[in-house]
This record gives C-alpha cells, structure tokens and sequence, in this order.
C-alpha cells in the first residue's frame, strides 16, 4: 500500500470515528471536541479529492465559524458549574438506530446496485480529459464559475447571509424595555 | 483486492461509503439528543456528508466543477443556518430556562 493510500485510510477512520464519538460522547465539550476532528477529516478528504479551494473554506468556515458558534451555545445555555457536567440524556435510542440504521442499509443496498468501475459519464470524462489531475487548481475555474454560471445563486446566498445574520442578531438580542423574559412555571 | 486499489487513485465508491456512515451517524444524533445544540451539531454531520458526494463527483468534471458549487453554497447556507438555530436556542433558553428539545412544548406565553 503506498502512502497515499494510508493516508487516505487514516483520515477516511478518523472521520468515522470520531464522528461516532461525537454521537457517543453525552458530555457537550467533549463532542464538541470529537466534531472539530470530524471537521478536519472531512477538509483532508477534500485535499484527497482534489478540491483545494474547499478544504481551505471547510476549515475556515466550519472549524473557524460554526464550531465556535455551537461551542458559545453550550456555554450560554447551560448552567455551569463544573466544565465536566454540560452533559446531554440519550433518548429513543431504539428508534434512532432503527431510523439511522435503516436509512444507512438503504443506501447501502443502493450503492451496491452501482457498478461504479464503469460508469458511463466517468469513462466519458476520462476520455476528453475532464478528470481532475493531483497538478490542478480549482481556485481559478470557482471564481469564473461564480461569476458567470452561478452569478444568480452568489447573489440570492449573498442577500440570504445578510437577512440570516442580521435576523440573528435581531432574535438573540435581549428586549431593553422588558428585561429578561422568564416563562413562570 | 480493496487495499490494493488504493494504490495511486481513490474511487469513488469509498467517498461514497464514508459519506453514508457519516450520514447515518448525523440523522442518529438528531433523533437520539436532547440537547438542542447537540442536534444542530448532528446536521452538521448530514451537510458535511452531503458535501463530501459532492465534491468526490465534481472529480469527473474538470471545467465546470458543478458539484464543488453546490458544496460552497452548501456551507454558506451552514453557516446562516447555525447561526439562526443558535439565536433561536438562546432565546428558548431565555424564555424556558432549557434546550431540552422535549420539555420545549408551548409556542405561547
């Protein structure tokens, strides 16, 4: 096996698992934790396929922006006493892993109906040589693609982003004539 | 015979199963959680699954590079959607003093 190959192999388990600690792990921090690996072999995945430009946003995005925004939720949110008891009950684990369980068989049976060494639109890219090579770059054909093809779809996410961020920072925003609302029990 | 095909080139058919797991394991944490910020984290696990078939198929499409695309505004419209989840949980957590997605049953006051 070369090393491509196991590297690819160390990155394609450190996704699985820790994407499987992150769903077993019942304290809040410590998944957290798990998904900041999950989302650092998901970007290692992108380089393995060639999609650099994407790797890099992964982890800006995601690691540098979402991460941090689910980790300031677990700390607004819970009453913190020791940073080792922020912890989450499991409930309907016989109707989780009926439903996930199912839905993996599903797509399993699926990908197996696929014969994926010939694949009629592969073979034809191989062809007329529209394979990504390992010496490509993507940056260049993203940013004349977002400019032509997907011109209208920039600007409807970018308006979008703009609403979502301001009606965020419109809903989290604590009433200034009421003070702090409390639903009495 | 699956390890030696790893030898220069990955197939598809290992993206595609990597993607599945992970998919399962995101709609698992969705249903099993209590915790409303654990199950924003679960599809984010689902995204990240969709984005990785995404981008292993835009492999086969050098000039117009659709499914790498799609994938970017996939993860813009992440970012807008944790960001609105996470509004909407600190304002349930100011109103009902929980995130626990089953104790959270009245619209109105």
């Amino acid at each position: 096996m070369s090393t491509y190959g196991f590297w690819f192999l160390v990155f394609a388990l450190l996704l699985v698992f820790s994407a499987l600690a992150v769903i077993s792990f019942r304290n809040i921090i410590y998944a957290a934790f798990c998904l900041l690996l999950t989302f650092f072999s998901v970007a290692a995945l992108y380089v393995f396929m060639r999609a650099d430009f994407l790797a890099v946003t992964q982890i800006v995005v995601y690691v540098g922006g979402i991460l941090i925004l689910l980790l300031f939720g677990v700390m607004l949110t819970n009453k913190i006493t020791s940073f080792f008891k922020i912890k989450t009950d499991i409930v309907n684990i016989g109707w989780g892993s009926f439903v996930a369980g199912g839905m993996l068989f599903l797509i399993a049976s699926i990908i197996r109906t696929v014969s994926f060494a010939n694949l009629p639109w592969a073979k034809n890219a191989e062809k007329t040589n529209n394979v990504l090579k390992d010496t490509d770059s993507t940056v260049q054909t993203i940013g004349v693609q977002l400019m032509t093809t997907n011109l209208l779809p920039l600007e409807i996410v970018s308006i979008l982003l703009t609403v979502a961020l301001l009606g965020a920072a419109y809903i989290a925003r604590r009433d200034p004539t009421k003070g702090r609302k409390t639903l009495s029990k | 015979m699956l390890i030696s095909a790893l030898l220069t080139e990955i197939p598809v058919y290992y993206y595609v199963v990597i993607s599945a797991i992970l998919f399962a394991f995101g709609l698992f944490a969705v249903i099993t959680r209590r915790n409303a910020v654990v199950a924003l984290m679960g599809i984010e696990l689902m995204l990240n699954a969709a984005n990785i078939n995404l981008v292993a198929f835009s492999q086969y499409d050098k000039t117009l590079l659709s499914g790498q695309m799609t994938a970017i505004f996939v993860i813009a419209l992440a970012a807008a959607e944790a960001a609105i989840g996470l509004a909407i949980v600190l304002n349930i957590y100011d109103r009902y003093r929980t995130v626990n997605l089953d104790e959270i049953d009245t619209m109105k006051e």
